[in-house]
């Protein structure tokens, strides 16, 4: 037997399949943190319930995950801890549901992002994916509701979406339990470093906010040097926004470290 | 640490300086250029059939379901077989849970206990504790588990948000939420969870509005008084061929009556104590999916019926004390209940209740659905009825409605009673679960307050006119 084929056994689904352990509520010691967002009504839970083995109540009207859900996994000999944001179109916005999702993404410092995806409208699901990508760098895209978007005769070329965005898009019927065990390697892949995301930058016509951008981004980056998501934060200010501000003042944009992660759940 | 202060602080007015630069569309412009780049990579990547399919299940679908005429009679045609699913199948399992805890256990637990302990004591324990628990159990379980599944497997469906759909219009018109009617349905299975649900809901104008109307909702608690009720004093009035559709109907009617209630307090509300616009929300309405049966029963009766049932045992116990209590303490030779019924019968009268429906309401907060039981043995304690059920002080169970009805009408009950007991189901005061679970989510003394006796004065309001205007009629 030679080494490709025990690596082409390492990939197959099947040894992967082995391989998860789902881990429900035991929430000890974790390798990685992985945040699971997207639109509402996208399946969120459910890939969340498939992973952790958990039975959240999963509801097919939008805005049912009011606050974050919390479970954990174990795959390829690693913990990850899974955390499901509520549903939301976009960061941008102050509603309650948002800055949760919003703050857990900036301040939770999770390894991996998991953008579910409603393949039957990627179109205005890719809204708040480019906002989260402006936030984080390391982001999974689940393409979410596959067997729906065929259904309706929809097809998502994922490879060219993968090159667009520059993450892992990995098309899924979560429901039926499909593709997720390529997530569950891409995931691990993105965590451990073996795949180096480039995120998709937002593109503005706007020269005056561009420079405005750079100006105070390389202000902020003498600072707060090694912040991944600079331009972000850069807009957030020039938008005005409250929780960003005070967090430039107290230096907790500073301290955005592992051990900084928020561990109170609600409810 | 003053330096590092100093270097924040100049960030800051950099932003602010360069806040005047971009100008004050800047949000605008980021919005724009988000829909740009999604609609130019999505463009790249998204191919659409090329013809739209001749026939779209889903919008067939909610072509009827939202229609403007068909919209809301099917609506209440699906509750009305929700409930009647409900009614009739929690019958029979009902009726074995009560032979098994009640007329089995019962005794062999009472000759047990009351083999080594004083006679008080294994009355408070068993007759009082025990049996409230039996009760609740059996009465509760067997409803809850269909109803909640069904709601669930309608939930998963994806009818929840047309539902909402349908509501929206009504509700906006009164200056609330259109998500309320989402919390309202909710509210049908029980009225913590319903409030707890409130928190789809943004604004805390509109929330507090959702969460001091949802008692409005008939919950299932309430739901076998209804259903009890309706069948003896309406059922009994109607010819015997149309009894059952008669008090079936009266139920509905009452569930509906309580939706019209949500929306007159909603706008009461929102013109007084909650003044303001209602604030718009986007309802996306999501596509149909065939629910997963055996998963949605899983976790409705997880997530739903075991957590309610729990929280109804831990309360209905100390209450079969209490009850069991003042069914026999004496005071001058009467218990401290008829003590309580006596002076308080000519003030029920004015509002056609009686003194054990005040009385077992009162012992009833900690759940709707030990009403009845406590009102049957208040009853026949009351009248040192002989030859039926228990001793004195003894919840029981009656083998037949006829039986109960006699009690009932033994205890000087009328049409109007039953007519006045199910308003007054409708509009009391919430559990004590709802009423602790309102003061957790809203954090304050007076809208847990107001969202309390809101509902008990309306209930003797009406029952009140509805009283009055009766006897000048049939008098």
């Amino acid at each position: 037997m030679t080494s490709a084929d025990l690596n082409n056994c390492a990939n197959c689904p099947v040894h992967n399949m082995g391989n998860l352990k789902k881990l429900g509520i035991d929430m000890s010691s974790f390798d990685f943190v992985v945040a699971l967002a997207g639109n509402p009504n996208t399946g969120k839970s459910t890939v969340f319930n498939y992973l952790t083995g958990l039975r959240q109540h999963t509801g097919n009207w939008p805005g049912k995950t009011v606050t974050r859900a919390e479970g954990g996994f174990e795959f390829s000999e690693k913990k990850f801890k899974l955390v499901d944001l509520p549903g939301t179109y976009s960061l941008l916005s102050t509603s309650t549901d948002e800055e949760v999702a919003r703050d857990f993404i900036l301040f939770g410092q999770p390894d991996v992002t998991v953008i579910v995806v409603d393949a039957t409208r990627v179109e205005r699901n890719l809204n708040l994916v480019l906002q989260i990508l402006e936030i984080t760098n390391r982001a999974v895209l689940c393409l979410n509701l596959m067997d729906e978007a065929k259904r309706n005769g929809i097809q998502v070329d994922d490879r060219t979406l993968s090159k667009e965005l520059g993450i892992p898009v990995i098309p899924t019927s979560a429901r039926q339990g499909e593709g997720i065990n390529e997530l569950l390697s891409k995931i691990h892949d993105v965590a451990t470093g073996k795949y180096i995301c480039k995120p998709y930058r937002l593109k503005t016509n706007s020269s005056e906010l561009n420079s405005a951008i750079e100006k105070l981004s390389n202000e902020i980056e003498l600072e707060y040097p090694g912040l991944p998501n600079l331009r972000w934060v850069a807009l957030r200010l020039l938008e005005g926004d409250q929780s960003i501000i005070d967090a430039i003042r107290t230096g907790d944009l500073g301290n955005l470290q592992k051990d900084l992660i928020p561990s109170e759940v609600d409810g | 640490m003053n330096n590092n202060n100093l270097k924040r602080e100049s960030i800051l007015a950099t932003a602010n300086n360069l806040r005047w630069e971009v100008g004050e569309n800047l949000h605008d412009t980021l919005m724009e250029s988000i829909y740009e780049n999604a609609t130019s990579i999505s463009a790249k990547v998204v191919i659409y059939p090329d013809k739209k399919p001749a026939f779209s299940l889903d919008r067939t679908l909610d072509k009827i379901l939202t229609s403007k005429y068909l919209g809301f009679p099917i609506m209440f045609l699906i509750l009305a077989v929700v409930f009647w699913l409900t009614i009739e199948g929690a019958n029979v399992p009902s009726g074995l849970i009560a032979n098994l805890l009640v007329d089995t256990l019962h005794p062999i637990l009472k000759n047990f206990a009351s083999s080594f302990m004083p006679w008080w004591l294994s009355g408070v324990l068993v007759d009082g504790a025990y049996l409230a628990m039996a009760w609740v159990i059996s009465v509760m379980l067997p409803p809850m588990a269909i109803f909640f599944p069904v709601y669930t497997l309608l939930e998963d469906f994806g009818y929840l948000p047309r539902v909402a759909f349908n509501m929206d219009p009504l509700y906006k018109k009164v200056g609330a939420h259109g998500r309320q009617a989402l919390t309202m349905a909710m509210g049908f299975g029980c009225n913590a969870a319903g409030v707890v649900a409130t928190r789809v809901i943004d604004s805390p104008r509109e929330r507090l509005i959702a969460i001091i109307t949802n008692n409005f909702s008939l919950c299932n608690g309430r739901w076998p008084t209804q259903i009890l009720i309706a069948t003896i004093f309406i059922g009994g009035a109607a010819p015997a061929y149309l009894a059952g559709i008669a008090s079936a109907g009266a139920v509905v009617f009452i569930a509906i009556l309580g939706i019209a209630f949500s929306l007159i307090v909603s706008w009461g509300l929102s013109k007084s104590l909650l003044k303001g616009e209602a604030s718009a929300f986007s309802l996306e309405l999501p596509p149909y999916r065939p629910p997963r049966i055996l998963q949605t029963l899983y976790t409705s009766l997880i997530d739903r019926t075991i957590f309610v049932l729990w929280r109804a045992i831990v309360f209905a116990i100390p209450a079969g004390m209490v009850i069991w209590l003042v069914a026999n303490i004496t005071i001058d030779g009467v218990s401290v209940a008829n003590h309580f019924i006596n002076w308080s019968n000519p003030v029920a009268f004015i509002f056609g209740l009686n003194g054990i429906i005040l009385l077992a309401y009162i012992i009833a907060i900690p759940a709707n659905e030990i009403v009845i039981p406590t009102v049957l043995m208040l009853t026949v304690a009351n009248l040192a009825l002989s030859g039926i059920g228990g001793d004195s002080g003894v919840m029981f169970e009656l083998d037949s409605v006829t039986d109960t009805a006699s009690i009932l009408h033994a205890g000087g009950w009328t049409l109007l009673t039953g007519i006045n007991l199910m308003i007054f189901s409708l509009l009391h005061n919430p559990c004590s679960t709802t009423i602790y679970t309102i003061y957790k989510e809203t954090k304050s003394i007076k809208w847990t307050v107001i969202s309390t006796f809101l509902p008990i004065v309306m209930g003797f309001t009406i029952t009140f006119f509805i009283t009055q205007i009766w006897r000048l009629i049939f008098s």
